[in-house]
Order: structure tokens, then sequence, then C-alpha cells
């Protein structure tokens, strides 16, 4: 009854840890039979699982099991299976994590693997393959897919408000007064009274649509909620990226873009952040309480997939420097180190990264596949579908992406910054106390 | 009494027997003994004693579950003194735990009383049980979405009763009562029943002399009824702040720790440590922390308390 949770889970996967590691077994085993094959997001699982039965179509003696596991649990499952020795052969990476894993000798280097069977790293969209070279110069990933930011917006809402789509193309931003894109938010935002945000008399105690809504506080990276902003200023997160080794949330530039965002809350124009706790943003958006949604491209499924509520999507604003920003964040297939069969799961991983899979998930219509010429195919599978997706490709083609930042002890700078930007996106805190959070998060990399 | 009837049975055999054949058949029960303890004693050994150790011995290290522990001496201590989130870990359990207890006793002794006097139908004595049935992620996830800030029931009933909507989960002076009344809700029919069954243990006849002597109702509640049943209600406290102390789950499923650190636990910073950031030297030394929190506020409690003594003797 007095033992503690953690000493429990610690001793008992030190127990499983005796079992692990012994990986090593003769390469004709190696080649052949099932290896697991894990992913977090639900919506991709046809297209893969059609991946893994063309793929055994082509080479009859490996099967592939395909496991999808929830965002939430899937990095402490995936910890769990590396101590015991039942993590997959395979698995969907992510960059924020994979700098850790690579560092304790989780992950399989396949540059050998890769010069013998002359995969072509020019034919993904730019610096994405790059992404997957660690600091020791090894590439312990192939890239499967990209994302970057856009704003979903509520057609009928912008109609009521005389708020055309050319204007939300050409939408600006300063962190000073927030340029046209606030004046938009504001005049989108509607009181119970009917007010709407920019008028005198707006009560913004009693809201009846927000302007822009609020999926949280952003933590670290700010993917979806403040970077497509801060990060036209100039500022960037670390002092270069990947690899950088100092932080920049002491930035003055930062700060004021900062307060700026937490503003908006103040006067009315976005949901309190203890209001978004529970429901998801994009189904506050589907019940009507905001008009527009900064979000990642990932989410073009979910939000063209209400009933009853036309979507369109916009870029995200330009900014003082007269470029707009988005960040840009691709995933990749890792070979575990552990892997008992490192032939099969190479070939695998070389699969996921061929034209013939990023095509059957292109077609799917769920997200960017990473090799140029699958990525463009998605956009028409999109466009079939009806949905313009230029808001997302046009980062890329325009080159105003910045990559999601790499760096060690990400997770324990998302564990400083996390509470510290809920504070300050709050209200409960002045964006200046990010100052003493920076010193926190620099002291990790001393 | 019982106790004490089935100890001396045992121990009269065993106090002949060295007249007869010496120590043998003692060493003979022994082993009978241990065969018999064997099962739960190996559980114990394996599931207790030795994560126990482990635990202990990883406080002192630092260890990322992935490569080996490395000895630090008492750094991991040292720093926690200094952590702030640790010391608002305790504060914010402080408060649920006080908020969880204090509700959940006081309702719990009204149903148990209720039980005993009034409710005499199995069936609704077991419909008192009914949240205890139910998981506690169910039980959260549950009140998650009924008292959601956008789409809840409960905020539209505040909301049709001309109230502003609160956000239960999502504000800093809400989340941790919240969390304690879900955990009450659950947990007050359970703790009921333990003290309705201390209720049954008190005899009757001490009842109707009280009411010979023409004592009032809440009299015979004060003086009789609850120095009666205080070995009852400190095991219950016993156990149920221990309880509270580990509150976790219901934390991870909702809030997570949020708004700000309002919600942070001790068992959901230690978790946060050792499992998102894999700092399990840290996690274990706060783990070990609050082992000595808990064995001490037991101790305290049952020594101030005396739970081990009945005034029925």
């Amino acid at each position: 009854m007095k033992k503690t949770l953690g000493a429990v889970a610690v001793a008992a996967a030190v127990a499983l840890s005796l079992s692990a590691c012994s990986g090593s077994s003769s390469s004709a085993e190696s080649a052949k039979g099932e290896i697991s094959y894990w992913l977090w997001d639900a919506n991709q699982l046809p297209a893969y699982q059609q991946c893994a039965d063309d793929f055994t179509k082509a080479n009859p003696d490996i099967k592939v099991k395909i496991t999808q596991r929830g965002w939430d649990d899937y990095w402490s499952t995936l910890t769990n299976g590396f101590v015991g020795g039942t993590a997959p052969d395979v698995f969907t990476n992510h960059l924020g994590r994979y700098g850790e894993l690579a560092e304790n000798k989780q992950l399989l280097a396949i540059d050998d693997a890769v010069k013998k069977d002359n995969i072509d790293l020019s034919g993904y969209n730019e610096g994405l393959a790059d992404l997957w070279v660690g600091q020791d110069g090894k590439r312990y990933g192939l890239p499967k897919d990209w994302d970057t930011i856009g704003l979903f917006y509520n057609k009928a809402m912008l109609a009521g408000a005389g708020v055309t789509e050319d204007q939300m193309k050409n939408l600006t931003w300063n962190p000073e007064d927030g340029g046209s894109y606030e004046k938009v938010i504001a005049h989108l935002t509607v009181d119970k009274s009917g007010k709407r945000g920019d008028e005198p008399g707006f009560d913004k105690n009693n809201v009846q649509v927000y302007g822009l809504g609020l999926n949280g506080g952003g933590d670290s990276s700010g993917q979806t909620e403040w970077s497509y902003l801060t990060n036209t200023t100039g500022w960037s997160h670390t002092d270069k990226n990947p690899w950088g080794t100092h932080y920049n949330y002491d930035d003055p530039k930062f700060q004021e873009s900062m307060t700026w965002f937490a503003g908006l809350a103040e006067k009315g124009y976005m949901p309190k952040l203890e209001t978004t706790v529970g429901a998801a943003m994009a189904d506050t958006f589907a019940a009507g309480k905001s008009a527009i949604n900064a979000h990642g491209s990932w989410m073009i499924g979910q939000y063209t997939g209400y009933k009853g509520i036309e979507v369109g999507i916009a870029p995200t604003p330009v900014g003082p420097e007269g470029e707009r920003a988005s960040m840009f964040n691709g995933l990749a297939d890792s070979v575990w180190a552990g892997t008992k069969k490192k032939d099969a799961s190479i070939k695998w991983v070389e699969y996921l990264a061929s034209a013939d899979c990023q095509d059957v998930v292109a077609s799917k219509a769920v997200v960017f596949p990473a090799l140029k010429a699958s990525s463009d195919k998605a956009a028409e599978a999109f466009a079939a579908k009806g949905v313009d997706v230029s808001a997302f490709t046009e980062h890329v083609k325009n080159k105003t992406t910045f990559l999601y930042p790499i760096t060690d002890n990400t997770a324990k700078v998302k564990g400083i910054m996390e509470p510290a930007m809920d504070a300050v996106v709050s209200g409960k805190a002045p964006a200046s106390s990010l100052t003493q959070a920076n010193e926190q998060v620099n002291a990790l990399f001393k | 009494m019982t106790t004490l009837a089935k100890h001396s049975r045992s121990v009269s055999p065993a106090a002949d027997k060295p007249q007869r054949n010496g120590g043998l058949r003692q060493l003979g029960d022994l082993k009978i003994a241990l065969l018999f303890i064997a099962p739960a004693m190996i559980g114990f050994i394996v599931f207790y004693v030795v994560p126990t150790i482990r635990g202990v011995y990883l406080s002192f290290t630092e260890y990322n579950i992935l490569g080996d522990p490395e000895w630090i001496g008492v750094e991991n201590y040292a720093a926690i003194a200094k952590d702030p989130l640790f010391w608002n870990s305790l504060a914010v359990t402080g408060q649920y735990v006080f908020l969880n207890i204090v509700l959940q006793t006081a309702l719990a002794l009204g149903l148990a009383l209720l039980m005993h006097n009034v409710a005499k139908s199995t069936i609704i004595r077991g419909t008192l049980l009914l949240p205890y049935l139910m998981s506690n992620v169910i039980a959260a996830l549950l009140w998650f979405w009924m008292l959601d800030y956008q789409i809840g029931v409960v905020n539209q009933f505040i909301e049709w009763a001309g109230l502003p909507r609160v956000a239960f989960f999502g504000s800093e002076a809400w989340a941790i009562p919240t969390q304690a009344l879900i955990n009450t809700w659950r947990h007050m029919g359970y703790t009921a029943l333990l003290i309705f069954a201390g209720l049954q243990a008190i005899p009757g006849h001490v009842y109707e002399v009280a009411k010979l002597d023409g004592a009032s109702a809440f009299q015979t509640f004060r003086k009789i009824t609850i120095p009666l049943l205080r070995p009852v209600l400190v095991l219950v406290l016993v156990v149920t702040v221990i309880g509270s102390f580990q509150v976790f789950d219901t934390v991870a499923v909702t809030s997570g720790g949020g708004p700000v650190n309002a919600t942070r636990v001790i068992q959901y910073y230690i978790y946060q440590r050792a499992f998102t950031e894999s700092d399990f030297g840290y996690g274990s030394a706060i783990a070990v922390i609050l082992f000595l929190i808990l064995a001490l506020v037991a101790f305290i409690q049952m020594k101030f308390l005396k739970g081990n003594e009945s005034d029925l003797d």
C-alpha cells in the first residue's frame, strides 16, 4: 500500500531489461518473417495498411503487422518497449524525439543500406531528408511526410461579416497592433447581443463567437498556436537548427509577440486558456464557437469533414519582415536498434519512403507525402475532394518554412515551457516571465 | 475476542511439544508454515521489497532508463529541496487530500449511519457502492465531459440558471476542488461500507442502556457511536489518506498537471520526471520522499488516534 508508483514501474522495467538486448541473428533469418510497425495517427492507418499489403505481395516472405497507438501513449509505450525488448521493428518517428533516441543507441543507422540501394534523397521535398541525420552524422530515418500551418475559417461567418476570401489571402500581422489580422479577428468576434468586437459597446465577457480559436498555450514549440506569428519577426526558437544548444525565449521580440497574443484573450477576441481544457479546438470550431482556427495540415480531413459547415483555408499572415512563416515538421520511419529482423525492417522502411507507398498515401488525401512527386499527387487528391490546399503547399513552394526545433533535452524543455507559456497565454504572468524559464531551459545544455 | 481465542489454540500444542520430541516438530511446523506463506511472500518480495530497494538505490543515481544508472550520491535530493515544482506539488497534493478526506469521511459517516438505521434494503445499500465499481479513469472522463466548459451538460444547466459558466478543469481555483469532489463521489460509498461494518460491530445493548438513561440521539452519537467506532475510523482514515496522497489517474486523464501547475500533484510530477522526461533517478527520489511522508502520516494517525486499541474491551 505504501509502495509508490515510480519505484514499482522502474523496478518492473529494470527486471524486464534483463531479457532485452539480444538483437543479433543471422542475415538469412533477418530478411524474412513478420515485422511489427507502429504509427500514431488513426487517419493514416488505412493508407499504410494498403502499403503493407502491397509490400507483402511483392515480398511474400515478409509480413508487416501494423499497430496504431494514440499520441498520448505512443512514446511512453515505445520507451517501455525499448527496455523490455518488445519495441516494434519499425516505427513512425518524430523530430522532437529522435535526437534522444539516437543518443541512447535505440535507432539503427541506415546509411549503408541507403547507399547500397541507391535511394535518391533529392526526390524528397527540400530539407526533409537532412533532418534525419543525427549529431553523429549518421542517418536514422527516411522521410515519410510533412506538414505546415494554415488558417481554417468558417465561410458562412466570414460572408456574414463581409470579409472576402481575397482579404484572407492578404492578411498582415505585426506585434504592435496586430495588423489586418487582428482587425479581421476583431470583426469576426460577436458578443451575445450581436455586437462585433470592433464596435462600441462590445461586451468582452459575454462572447458568442470568437474571432480566433485557441488550442492551448503552445508549450516549447507553439507549432500551431503562435510560431506562425513569432517567427515572421526574424525570431527563431534556437541559436541554430537542427541541434541548437541555446533557446531564445528571452528575446524581447518574442516576448512582445507573446504579449500581443495573450492580449487577444484579454480583449475577448480569443477564448481564455482556462476554457479550452477539454473539448478539442476543432470540435468547438465545428460547434460554431470560433470563426478562424490556425491549425496544421494534418487536420484538413477533420475540418473539412464536419457536416453543415463550409470551411475555407487561408495562408498564415505576412509578418513585419514581409514574409509568411510556418513551422515545417516532417515524420520519418526509423528502425529499432534491437530488431531481430534487420534486413526485412530496412526493406520495409525503404518501401515506405518509396513512390510506390507514398503515392498510395497521397491518393487517400490525408497528409502530404515527403516525395515531391507524391506531394503533388496528394494536392490533386485533395482538390478532387473539393479542398484547396494551396495555403499549405505555398509555404513549401515559397520557402517560407522553418524547421521544428530539433535539440537534445526536448522533453525537459517542454516540461519547463508548458506551465510557463500557459501562465503567459492565460494572462497570469507577463511575457517577461519567460526570461526566467529560458534560463532554466538553457541550464539543461550546460 | 475471536483473534484471542484462535491465538491461544494455536499456541498451546506448540507449547506442549518440546516435552515430547524436542524442537523437531516445531521445525516441521515452520516448514509447512513457510510453504503456506510462500505464495504471498514471493509476491511481496518480487513486487514490493525488491522494487522498493531498487527504487531507493535509483534515487541516488542519474538514470534515463535506456543507459546504465550512474551513482551521484544525494544530488537528486539536494536538487529536489531547491525545486519549486516539488514544493508546489506538495502544496497542491495537500490541498487535494484535505478537501477529499474531510468531505469523503463526513459524507461516508453520514451514509453509514443511514445504512445502519434507515436504509435496510440491500438494493439501496448496494447502489451506494456503484460509483466505486467504475474504474477511476472512466469516472474521471465521465465528469470531464459533463463538466466541460463549452459542451458540458453541467455548464448548460448553470447557464440556464442565469449564472456564468465555470471552467471546472481549466481554472486554477476550481481544478483541484473539482477533482477532489469527483473522487469523493467515487469513494464515499466504499468508505461508508467500511464504517457501516464498524457500526454493526457495536453491541446493541450499549444503545439500549443509553436509551434507558435518557440520552438524546446526538449524545448517543457523540458519546457512544464515535468512541466505539474509533478503531474502524482510524483504519479508514489511514487507508483513505494514503490513497488520497497517491491521486494520479484523475489528473492524468483530465487536466494533466495544468492549468500552469495547479494540478501537478506529487504522483503526476513523479510520472512527468521519470517517464516523460526520462529522469528516473529524480523521479525515484521524489517517490522515496513520498514514501517517507506516507509512513510518517500513517504512524502519526495510528499513534495519536490510538487506532490499535478498542474501547470495547
